[in-house]
């Protein structure tokens, strides 16, 4: 797959010295129940204690309970934004439906396969692929040692593999089963035993030691952080109703925000949850929901009463697979269309989409900032991977994005809630302040807020609505644009760690390019995205969807300078550094 | 959240509380007597305009809110409740009123209603019924006798009228009372007790259409004070408004039920307490 100079690049990437490695991927698979994410979240927190960095996916099938389960890991001695193209790693605790998972989790020769014999067998695929493969009766070798379970074994394997300590193991399974009784001796003696079974394998690569003195870190999901950027941005009320993958969001912010004197309210339904959202920010309360595309899609309605009655609200959405009800628990960049463009009318929105897990944190902190500041609606484009990945990452710096909205003073003279003013935002009165009563109106309005049909009226308050926006200087954050060179890579979201490592491996071969990941995706930074761009002969847009939208909105809004290309492919699979290393490649030779 | 400035001391009139802009309703509208009704409600209350929330959705009934001199919102199709909800929950100080209609609120605001009235936050609701959509010009709503012919749905729709108040009841409304447009006193009086009352107050209110229903301007000879006083049992309650005729006028049923009230954490001393839970 890889060519003569990929591998070699590949290689010293990963490798720090003989078999120790900067980066190692595991997997750990296992039928419904069988304890795959609990052993795959305890290697990760056990990692985390001990110095490294890492992040683990959650892969699952439909089922609420049971199905088939995969836990996939890559730890690594640097922080990291997303999984290795390979598994170094796959311990099967059983092979029950493993080939379910064989498109997203590659082996290749270099791969080593651990699974119980008496539990079934690899599929063909992953016996093609060339890895090694060792036998290791779990079931057994559980049932032997009284109160134990087959995935504990898993643990010890997979910690004894790439050389993670026993001690640092050892103490989150004691933490997270100290009220268990019995059950915590017998599972740490079955760690034991697959530390053991480990050492037999004769596998040598090592994760290398992980740096000393390391940063202050945290161990959170990309759904944990939105939340908390949230509050941190001023966000006090949230109204939502459950959806995957944006849940756990919710769930994070319903104790928290209690505990700023907040509320998070359950509604009962979506159309619900962003009109009570904007309910709540009308009365001068910055507000959030939280929802995935079936959501968004019943909130664009609403999403444009927001934007011409100028109610600040912050929507985020957890992209997943779609059309329709798609593929709820799996990632895909698919909303990019309906984030910029899914309104009628002409509604000016922001459109900001985090590049990180530890982003969900300051991009949805930036969002309530910018809503609140241009009394428009923010949308939130996180995807799956980000919110139910946990991963290990440096404390994100602090910002100050705090919501600062005008506000209007009471008894002003004349008041006129939407007057036309030089940035476009006008001074928005908060019920309860006196001598500044207005009523806010999705219909078109005069500058007093008065319903009116009429051509001045509409076309005023559309290009009020669209100043607002265009004149911001929306500062630095716009995107992260790294390295130099004529080739441009560029992406957002999820996709931003791959393209990251893609451009390191070829600099590593003396490929000069240039990564533009845009956090703000609407408005688009059109002069902002010209200089960075400035120059370059290729532009290669990556995006992890069917029709490309992210390289047709930009089009619709930007001439791509040079000979533009589209690396793209849909969900669930997310689109791999190989995938854009390889093109970087041929255009290197071209 | 923001705390309202210190009422100043004047009483208000019911005057006091009308904007100056002029209704769009036709002549004879129910409407115009209804907005009397809130602004006179107002003013027994001695509430002042910057306390007070109007909050609508859309159609005639829904235009209400910039005819007051109060904070009006007038929203998207249907979904006023949800958005005085999360008013309400966010700045529990203020008074919030929502008007809304048989379309905007029986039609396509059907399950918000169903909602607030479970979830009891203290608001007041008004749906001014008409038995038809009048701003897009004569179709039936939820309330309209099914045989009722309009070019929407010619011969009638066939379907069985909703009940609004034996539904509320079910849903768990507090407050659930009928009122009529032709009598804006006696309105005025059922708006304030259920704005006095606490938790979710639901008034329908008999406002007729004379441009579409010009047989409901006979309501003013149906209508009568409910020949029974209110009570606190919700099935003798819902066995009355299942047997009545429609047209008895007042407050049917009061409860007892604890208004919504967002749950309190113990307060933190900082935000960045917040992040223990993330630390490595």
């Amino acid at each position: 797959m890889l060519g003569a100079g990929g591998k070699e690049a590949f290689v010293t990437e990963k490798t720090v010295s003989g078999s120790e490695r900067a980066s190692i991927g595991v997997a750990i698979t296992g039928s419904g129940g069988a304890g795959a994410m609990t052993a795959g979240n305890m290697l990760l927190e056990a990692a985390a204690k001990a110095g490294w960095y890492g992040l683990m996916v959650r892969s699952s099938g439909p089922q609420i309970r049971g199905g088939e389960a995969a836990a996939l890991l890559r730890i690594a001695t640097y922080p990291i934004d997303g999984l290795a193209d390979h598994f170094d790693v796959l311990i099967a605790i059983d092979w029950e439906n493993v080939h379910r998972f064989a498109d997203e989790i590659l082996l290749d020769a270099s791969s080593l396969m651990v699974g119980d014999a008496n539990q079934g067998e690899p599929p063909d695929v992953y016996v093609k692929s060339g890895a090694r493969k060792v036998n290791l009766p779990m079931k057994q070798m559980a049932k032997a040692i009284r109160g134990s379970w087959p995935n504990m074994i898993a643990l010890g394997l997979a910690a004894g593999l790439i050389g993670l300590p026993a001690e640092a193991v050892k103490k989150v399974v004691s933490g997270s089963l100290k009220k268990a009784g019995d059950a915590l001796p017998a599972s740490l003696a079955a760690v034991d035993a697959g530390i053991e079974a480990a050492a037999k394998t004769g596998y040598d690569a090592r994760l290398a030691p992980p740096a000393a003195g390391a940063a202050p870190r945290w161990l959170i999901s990309g759904n944990q952080a939105a939340g908390y950027g949230a509050v941190r941005g001023g966000v006090r009320f949230v109204a939502a109703y459950p959806i995957t993958p944006a849940t756990e969001l919710l769930e994070w912010m319903a104790p928290a925000l209690a505990e700023v004197g907040g509320a998070l309210v359950q509604a009962e339904d979506e159309l619900a949850s962003i009109n009570m959202i904007i309910g709540a920010s009308y009365g001068g309360v910055p507000a959030l929901t939280a929802t995935s595309g079936p959501g968004l899609s019943l909130m664009t309605e609403a999403l444009g009463l927001a934007c011409a009655a100028e109610v600040p609200i912050v929507v985020v959405d957890v992209m997943r697979g779609g059309p329709s009800t798609g593929i709820p628990a799996k990632s895909e960049q698919s909303d990019v269309s309906i984030a910029v463009n899914g309104m009628h009318g002409d509604a000016p929105r922001i459109v900001v989409a985090p590049n990180s897990v530890a982003d969900c944190l300051t991009a949805t902190q930036w969002a309530v900032h910018l809503a609140e500041s241009l009394q428009a609606p923010a949308i939130v484009l996180s995807d799956q991977f980000f919110g139910q990945t946990r991963a290990v990452i440096n404390r994100p710096a602090d910002v100050s994005f705090a919501g600062q909205r005008l506000v209007a003073p009471a008894q002003t003279e004349g008041y006129q809630r939407y007057a036309i003013t030089e940035s476009g935002v006008s001074p928005m009165a908060i019920p309860g302040t006196p001598g500044v009563v207005y009523t806010a109106d999705g219909l078109e309005h005069n500058e007093r807020g008065i319903p009116s049909s009429g051509a001045r009226d509409h076309g005023a308050q559309l290009a009020k609505r669209e100043k607002k926006l265009s004149l911001h200087d929306f500062g630095a954050q716009w995107a992260d644009i790294e390295g130099e060179g004529d080739i441009a890579v560029v992406t957002f979201g999820s996709c931003t760690g791959p393209a990251r490592e893609a451009l390191a491996r070829a600099a590593s071969e003396g490929i000069r390019a240039r990564l533009v990941s845009l956090r703000l995706l609407a408005p688009l930074q059109t002069g902002r995205l010209a200089g960075a761009l400035a120059g370059v002969k290729r532009v290669l847009v990556v995006e992890q969807n069917q029709g490309g939208q992210l390289l047709k909105y930009l089009r619709s809004e930007f001439d791509l300078p040079g000979k533009v290309a589209s690396l793209r492919h849909p969900g669930p699979l997310p689109i791999r550094a190989d995938e854009i290393h390889q093109q970087l490649l041929q255009w290197s030779r071209a | 959240m923001t705390t309202a400035p210190a009422p100043a001391a004047a009483t208000l009139t019911a005057q006091d509380f009308k904007s100056d802009y002029k209704p769009i309703w036709c002549p004879g509208c129910g409407d115009f007597s209804v907005l009397s009704s809130f602004t006179r409600a107002f003013a027994m209350l001695a509430l002042r305009p910057e306390n007070v929330a109007v909050i609508s959705g859309i159609g005639c009934s829904s235009r209400i809110p910039a005819y007051t001199n109060c904070y009006g919102f007038h929203g998207v199709h249907g979904r006023s409740l949800a958005a005085a909800t999360g008013l309400k929950v966010a700045r529990p100080d203020l008074t919030v009123i929502v008007a809304s209609g048989d379309g905007d609120g029986y039609s396509i605001g059907g399950n918000h209603f169903l909602h607030a009235c479970r979830r009891n936050v203290d608001l007041t609701y008004t749906v001014m019924d008409n038995h038809v959509y009048g701003m897009t010009k004569g179709q039936p709503s939820p309330t309209t006798e099914p045989d009722w012919d309009s070019k929407l749905s010619p011969g009638g729709t066939g379907l069985r009228t909703f009940h609004p108040l034996v539904i509320a009841l079910a849903a768990g409304a507090n407050f659930v009372a009928r009122a009529f447009a032709g009598d804006p006193n006696g309105t005025a009086e059922i708006i304030a007790e259920a704005m006095r009352t606490p938790g979710f107050s639901f008034i329908e209110i008999l406002s007729p259409c004379v441009t579409f229903r010009p047989e409901q301007r006979e309501w003013k000879k149906m209508v009568r004070p409910a020949p029974v006083k209110e009570t606190d049992d919700a099935a003798r309650a819902a066995r009355r408004l299942m047997t009545d005729d429609g047209f008895n006028i007042g407050i049917l049923y009061r409860g007892h039920r604890k208004p919504y009230q967002a749950p309190a954490g113990k307060a933190v001393k900082r935000l960045a307490d917040l992040e223990k839970g993330f630390v490595v």
